[in-house]
């Protein structure tokens, strides 16, 4: 067994009521210890208020070649932009 | 650099007849500055380029924080004890984003360690020469993070995805390191004459080993060309040494001090310092591994690595057997 520490993804919330952000990934031997290093690494000038650290192998991604595909479905569907529609002018922002 | 002479993986540029399809597209999308992401087919030849590159980059900031750590316990104040200590703490989250970078492409950050310490990895040649004394400590902060900013602000612009956001992240971290370093050095070099002789000594010795850092010139840096196409790298070597010294010599002319080398001199035809060429022989032996520190350097990072592995190993067991005892319940 490789005694190499599991990868873990790690996202934060910055200080303004944003939703938690991928900012890079570490090693560390449980969620624990993962946490810790986090804010260690990615913390260190008050990047953060809350902290998700993610075993990297628990992940599942999209892959890049069914990009056509999996996107198809909206991009047929230009009415579900507001730009599609023309109202007048007169009628006021809306 | 931080990265010195990469092997780029091939010899000369493909051009398009050679490209097959895949390759062309590639191509096409670095050359329209599309960011390339760990998921996205690549030639063999970047993958391999890319983690030679970025592993020896990450090896640099590692390595990098041994000539400073050695004054963290001699600094003169408590104050520049804490900032220094901030400083090599900002370096070893460098080496961390890097070897993040290069694990993307599936290359293992213990296999990658394991690489330099075998001595099959290089790292920056500036880190084979030692800190004598706390002047040189400054020069390092103002003069080797200064050409790293200079390098690393380039390759933020870089064709891989995590490559380019470690350099963002890295270069909003250095101004810091820089900062700190002049400050120092302009305490001393206002201070008393004996500190002020210390600064000039300083500069005076770091200047060379500090311009090597850009790697050979680029009528000798025969591997760049592939790594330009492709955008690994993104300025040369020449380029990003004269933006340095064109940076650097009103900031030595601010301190009082002398230039350290006779043939600097502005060339008002160019708009640029001309400088003299360091000694490449110097700089060959060093990348050699015959530099004044190379064998004290990879000593101690492999007596680090080795020291370390029972809190590695003691901290993985005990992981081990709490996620056992948690699935048993
Ligand atoms: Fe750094
Ligand atoms: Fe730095």
């Amino acid at each position: 067994m490789s005694n190499e520490w599991p990868l873990w993804e790690i996202f934060i919330r910055g200080q303004h009521g944003m939703s938690h952000r991928h900012v890079g990934s570490l090693h560390a031997p449980d969620a624990e210890m993962a946490i810790k290093n986090a804010r260690d690494v990615y913390t260190r000038r008050n990047e953060g208020v809350s902290i998700w650290a993610v075993e990297a192998v628990h992940i599942a991604a999209s892959s890049p070649e069914e990009k056509g595909p999996l996107y198809e479905p909206s991009n047929s569907k230009v009415y579900r932009h507001p730009t599609f529609f023309d109202i007048p002018d007169e009628v006021g922002s809306m | 650099m931080y990265a010195q002479m990469i092997k780029t993986a091939r010899s000369g540029v493909k051009n398009r007849e050679e490209m097959s399809d895949q390759e062309r597209e590639f191509q096409d999308r670095i050359d329209r500055d599309e960011k390339i992401e760990p998921k996205d087919w690549m030639p063999d030849d970047y993958r391999a380029t890319l983690i030679r590159q970025m592993g020896q980059h990450a090896h640099s900031e590692v390595v990098g924080q041994l000539p400073e750590g050695n004054w963290i316990t001699r600094a003169p104040t408590l104050e520049r004890k804490a900032i220094l200590l901030a400083k090599v703490q900002d370096e070893a989250g460098h080496g961390l984003y890097l070897y993040s970078a290069a694990e993307t492409l599936g290359e293992s950050r213990d296999e990658l360690v394991r690489l330099l310490h075998e001595g099959r990895m290089k790292y920056s040649s500036i880190f084979n020469y030692p800190t004598l004394n706390w002047a040189d400590i400054g020069a390092v902060g103002w003069l080797v993070d200064g050409a790293a900013i200079v390098n690393q602000v380039a390759l933020q612009r870089t064709s891989y995805g995590p490559y380019s956001r470690a350099m963002i992240r890295i270069c909003k971290e250095e101004s810091f390191h820089a900062r700190q370093g002049y400050h120092a050095i302009m305490q001393m070099a206002f201070g008393t004459p004996a500190q002020k002789a210390m600064a000039q000594d300083a500069v005076n010795r770091l200047w060379f080993p500090a311009i090597m850092m850009f790697g050979p010139n680029d009528s000798e840096s025969t591997h760049s060309e592939q790594s330009m196409a492709w955008k690994i790298k993104v300025k040369s070597n020449d380029e990003l040494r004269q933006q340095f010294v064109d940076q650097t010599v009103p900031q030595i002319e601010y301190l009082g001090l002398d230039l350290p080398d006779p043939g600097i001199k502005w060339n008002e035809e160019r708009g640029h310092y001309d400088f003299s060429d360091p000694d490449w022989n110097e700089f060959f032996d060093v990348i050699k591994g015959n530099g004044p520190c190379n064998v004290d350097r990879l000593k101690d990072r492999v007596d680090a690595w080795e020291d370390g592995a029972w809190v590695r190993d003691g901290l993985l067991a005990h992981a081990r057997k709490k996620s056992a005892r948690t699935a048993a319940e």
